[in-house]
C-alpha cells in the first residue's frame, strides 16, 4: 500500500501536465463533432450522391482512428506517460495493421475463388 | 563520494538503473495496460475476420436498412438509435475521466458522484443494446438463423441483385458476426459496470481514502475507456461502412 502511495506522488510531480476539467470537455466535443461528421456522411452525403461509398469508407476509417487517438491519448492519459510505456503499447498494435493487410489481400483472393 | 572512486562505485540514477519503475507507473496500472493490449488483439481478430468476410462477399445486408428502427419511437430512423448509444457511451467515458480527475484531488464525494453517472451510462447502454438485440431477433436474425427469404431480401439494398443463395449465406454470416461481436463487447460493458459498482462501494467505504490514492479508479477508468474505444470501431464497421 505504502509503495503504491509513493509511486503516485512522484508520478503526479513528474507530469506537470494533467487532465483538467476544461481539457476533458474539449476532448468530449472533439469526439462528438467527429461522430456528427460521420453521421452527416452516412445519412446525407452518401445517399444524395455527393460522395461515393468507396470514398466515404476510407474517410470513416480515418475519422475513427482520430477518435481512437483522442480517447487513448487524453482519456487514457497515454500521451502524458513515459515514452517507454507509450512505445510498449503502440508498437505491438502494428501487428494488428499487419493482420489487416494480410486479410484484405486474402479476401481479394476469396472473391476470385467464388466467381 | 571521493573523486578517486571508480566508475563502478558510482550509483546510477537513470530510470532503468533499477529500484524503481522505469515507466513511473504503478504495477497494477501497467498490468491493466497490457491486459487491454491483449484484449485489443482479441477484438481486432474478431473485427478483421468480419472485415475479410464482408469484403469478399457478393452482397451484404445494408446497415441503413437493418438498423433503421428506433424502438418505441420510429420504424424509419436509420442509425439514430445507434447514434444515441454512441453518445451514451462517450458521455459515460467523460464522467469516468471526471471521476479520475476528482480522485487526483482526493474529493471523495465527487468521485462517488461521477462513478454513479458512469454506472448509469453503462446500464443505459446495455438497455439500448438489449432493445436492439430484441428488435433484430424479432425480425428473425439470431446466431445461425436469418428471416425467411421474402423478408430477408428487404434488408439488401435494391441495387445489390443478390440471388437467394447469396442472401441466405451472407445473411447468416452477418447475423453470426453481429451477435458475436456486439455480444462480446456488451459482455465487456457488463463486466465494466460490475467492476465500477465494486469500486464505488470501496470508495464509499473509504478504502482508497485510507490508502491515500484513488489509483484503483484510474485503473478501472482505463478499462472503461477501452470499452468505449472498441465501440468506436464496432460502430464504424457495423453501422457506417
Amino acid at each position: 500500500m505504502s509503495s503504491e502511495h509513493t509511486h503516485t506522488t512522484d508520478h503526479a510531480e513528474e507530469h506537470g501536465e494533467t487532465m483538467t476539467k476544461k481539457k476533458i470537455w474539449q476532448v468530449f466535443f472533439v469526439l462528438l463533432g467527429i461522430t456528427c461528421v460521420e453521421f452527416m456522411i452516412a445519412l446525407y452525403l452518401v445517399p444524395h450522391g455527393v460522395i461515393k461509398v468507396n470514398v466515404a469508407n476510407p474517410v470513416y476509417i480515418i475519422l475513427t482512428l482520430a477518435k481512437a487517438f483522442y480517447i487513448v491519448a487524453y482519456f487514457m492519459h497515454l500521451k502524458f506517460e513515459k515514452v517507454g510505456l507509450i512505445f510498449s503499447i503502440v508498437v505491438p498494435v502494428l501487428f494488428i495493421i499487419g493482420l489487416i493487410l494480410v486479410l484484405t489481400n486474402e479476401s481479394h483472393h476469396w472473391i476470385d475463388l467464388r466467381l | 563520494m571521493s573523486t578517486q572512486a571508480s566508475s563502478i562505485d558510482h550509483v546510477k540514477t537513470t530510470p532503468w538503473a533499477g529500484g524503481r519503475s522505469p515507466f513511473s507507473v504503478e504495477y497494477g496500472k501497467i498490468m491493466m495496460w497490457f491486459f487491454l493490449l491483449s484484449d485489443a488483439f482479441t477484438f481486432s481478430s474478431l473485427l478483421i475476420s468480419y472485415g475479410a468476410l464482408r469484403f469478399s462477399s457478393a452482397a451484404w445486408p445494408a446497415p441503413d436498412i437493418v438498423f433503421k428502427a428506433f424502438p418505441y419511437v420510429s420504424e424509419n430512423a436509420p442509425l439514430v438509435f445507434v447514434g444515441l448509444m454512441t453518445f451514451i457511451l462517450i458521455m459515460s467515458s467523460v464522467t469516468m475521466v471526471l471521476a479520475v480527475e476528482a480522485g487526483h484531488r482526493g474529493a471523495k464525494n465527487e468521485v462517488v458522484k461521477w462513478m454513479l453517472w458512469t454506472i448509469l451510462g453503462g446500464l443505459m447502454f446495455l438497455g439500448c443494446q438489449a432493445l436492439e438485440w430484441t428488435h433484430l431477433h424479432s425480425e428473425g436474425f439470431w446466431w445461425g438463423s436469418v428471416p425467411p427469404l421474402e423478408k430477408l431480401q428487404e434488408f439488401f439494398s435494391a441495387d445489390s441483385h443478390a440471388n437467394a443463395v447469396v442472401m441466405t449465406t451472407y445473411g447468416h454470416q452477418f447475423a453470426n458476426l453481429f451477435f458475436t461481436i456486439t455480444g462480446f463487447h456488451g459482455f465487456h460493458v457488463f463486466s465494466g459496470v460490475v467492476i465500477n459498482i465494486i469500486i464505488t462501494i470501496n470508495v464509499l467505504k473509504g478504502t482508497y481514502e485510507k490508502r491515500g490514492s484513488y489509483l484503483m479508479v484510474e485503473k478501472i477508468g482505463l478499462y472503461w475507456h477501452f470499452v468505449d474505444l472498441v465501440w468506436v470501431f464496432v460502430f464504424t464497421f457495423f453501422y457506417l461502412v
